[in-house]
């Protein structure tokens, strides 16, 4: 099973960072990072830019709206993932435990969706329709390669 | 959460290094394993109370030395082999490290003892999902499906055999490398093909299996990372493991590569092939058999289509790989290739020259091969017996009625 480990920090743990020894944390990443590869469990991560850089796109009218930060009444910002392949939930919490993270910053742990999730919907029709849907778009593509 | 698997997660992380320290000390992996395991007892007993300790790792391995020494002073008088080395460890050896850190090195001897020659393949399977993937022996039968007494057997049997075998904790001799690292890929891959293509039973493949297969083979490209081959297998499963969503139908029916609808294949699985491919390039020491079927699954992964399949790049792969090591399993995927590339009359020379060199006798593949080169050529009759005594050859129930259908539908 797959899980996304979510990093989410407060403005206060954004603000220390700017006075941390920023090349001893990202040794401690490495080597963090280094663990989940020879482990065999990393699959993908990556860190995200500054809050500033981005944006929001909020769907509560009635029509969407981009809006520059800040995100709210979000007070701790995501910014970086790792998804790993494990064998347990406990084990993606171990992993998670052994991330190099302070105070002020914390991790969410969700499980990704696979396809055993659906299993009990096999024959809902719009997971049916899908299927249809995804034949018409082969068929489509095939069309554009003709 | 529950402990009890908390447990169980810090001991699926840190096992292997545990019992390679201690493999370390007593150079004997039976003995090493049952003092880990001991020590996890104690770890279940003593940490869902008290909480997992700061290095979880660290406190197993002092507590499984610690078990070590005693159990040394207790035979001491005994056998004078056990008092040497327990005079050698003292106290001091065994309290807490905070900053334990096994060695990898040790842990690649345990990969090369569990893959020993000396073991029979079913017990060198047992005992890499047990020593290497850190898997409990219900965890391994849950898996095989068979049940927890036949792994509790082969794996105590494999532990006496490498007792009395006397095999020694090292990497093997240059001279040896090749054949023995060839032995370790080689069981990883059977544990990833047991599950990918079940042999037995009605399911059609067992992601779980595969699954800890993939992981095993990343962490062993780490431990060997100037291995080509080592990177070549872990890019053949990431290319074969991404078909898995697209496999099956939502009734667990199997579909074949041709029908695959290939959105569903796993595309980040298939990046993360072309990395390990990369990698396994990058090395500078040319491709080996892993590499190159690692290289044909990689044009099936990264082709649009299945009508837009670069067949003349396979057949050219295949033949690579005849050359290296002649395989008639090979040649009769090269006589797949062949028949998209040229045609099916060129590839059913190829299929009946394997037909009459008596090779894959007792194998579905043939009969099932030809009865496609046959329906394509327009020879009905010829292509629904040889679907029907494909049909009676596979063990696997789902491939029997996919089998059993196409002689069908050549009547209908």
């Amino acid at each position: 099973m797959k899980y996304m480990l979510i990093m989410r920090q407060t403005d206060e743990a954004v603000e220390a960072m700017k006075t941390a020894d920023f090349e001893s944390i990202i040794n401690a990443m490495g080597q963090f990072n280094e663990s989940l590869v020879k482990a065999g469990v990393l699959l993908d991560g990556d860190g995200l830019s500054d809050a500033s850089e981005g944006f929001v796109v909020d769907f509560s009218g009635p029509t969407p709206t981009v809006t520059d930060g800040p995100y709210g009444e979000t007070h701790e910002l995501f910014n970086g993932f790792w998804t790993i392949q494990v064998s347990s939930k406990e084990e993606a919490a171990e992993w998670a435990k052994r991330a190099p993270l302070s105070p002020g910053q914390k991790l969410e742990v969700r499980r990704i969706t696979d396809m055993s999730d659906f299993e009990d919907f096999a024959d809902n029709e719009y997971l049916r329709s899908e299927d249809e849907w995804r034949e018409m778009s082969a068929e489509h593509r095939k069309g554009e390669q003709a | 959460m529950n402990a009890r698997r908390a447990v169980e997660a810090v001991w699926r992380i840190e096992s292997a290094r545990i019992v390679a320290s201690l493999v370390n000390i007593t150079r004997d992996v039976g003995l090493a394993e049952d003092l880990a395991q001991e020590a996890l007892v104690d770890a279940l007993a003593q940490w869902p109370d008290a909480g997992v300790p700061q290095n979880p790792g660290a406190w197993l391995t002092a507590v499984a030395k610690r078990k070590a020494i005693d159990g040394w002073r207790r035979r001491e008088r005994l056998d004078d082999r056990y008092s040497a080395i327990a005079h050698d460890l003292s106290e001091e050896t065994a309290s807490v490290d905070a900053a334990w850190e096994p060695i990898d090195d040790d842990v690649l001897r345990l990969v090369f003892i569990s893959c020993h020659p000396v073991l029979a393949r079913e017990a060198q399977v047992a005992m890499t999902l047990r020593i290497i993937g850190g898997l409990s022996t219900e965890e391994i039968a849950r898996l095989f499906l068979v049940p927890v007494a036949t792994i509790q057997q082969r794996i105590v049997r494999a532990k006496k055999t490498l007792s009395a075998a006397q095999v020694p904790f090292e990497t093997p001799d240059p001279a040896e490398w090749k054949e023995r690292i060839a032995s370790v890929l080689g069981v990883v891959y059977l544990i990833f093909t047991e599950g990918y293509s079940a042999t037995s039973g009605s399911s059609w493949m067992r992601t779980d299996l595969a699954n800890e297969a993939l992981r095993i083979a990343r962490k062993l490209a780490e431990l060997v990372p100037r291995e080509p081959e080592a990177h070549g297998l872990v890019a053949l499963m990431e290319f074969q493991a991404s078909r898995f969503a697209a496999r099956i139908t939502a009734s667990g029916e199997p579909v074949l590569l041709s029908d695959q609808d290939r959105a569903r294949w796993d595309h980040r699985q298939i990046a993360r092939g072309s990395a390990a491919l990369v990698r396994a390039d990058a090395v500078g020491r040319g491709r080996g058999a892993y590499c190159l079927q690692a290289a044909i699954a990689q044009v099936h992964a990264t082709s649009p289509a299945y009508a837009d399949t670069d067949w003349e790049r396979i057949v050219l792969l295949y033949e690579a790989l005849g050359r290296l090591a002649p395989n008639p399993i090979v040649d009769l995927n090269r006589a797949v290739a062949v028949s998209f590339a040229t045609g099916p009359a060129t590839a059913l020379r190829i299929v009946d020259g394997l037909a009459a060199a008596d090779s894959l006798r007792g194998s579905h593949l043939l009969p099932s091969v030809r009865g496609e080169l046959l329906a394509r050529l327009g020879r009905a009759e010829e292509a629904r017996a040889e679907f029907r005594r494909a049909s009676e050859l596979t063990a696997n129930e789902r491939e029997r009625a996919v089998l059993q259908a196409k002689a069908t539908d050549l009547t209908a």
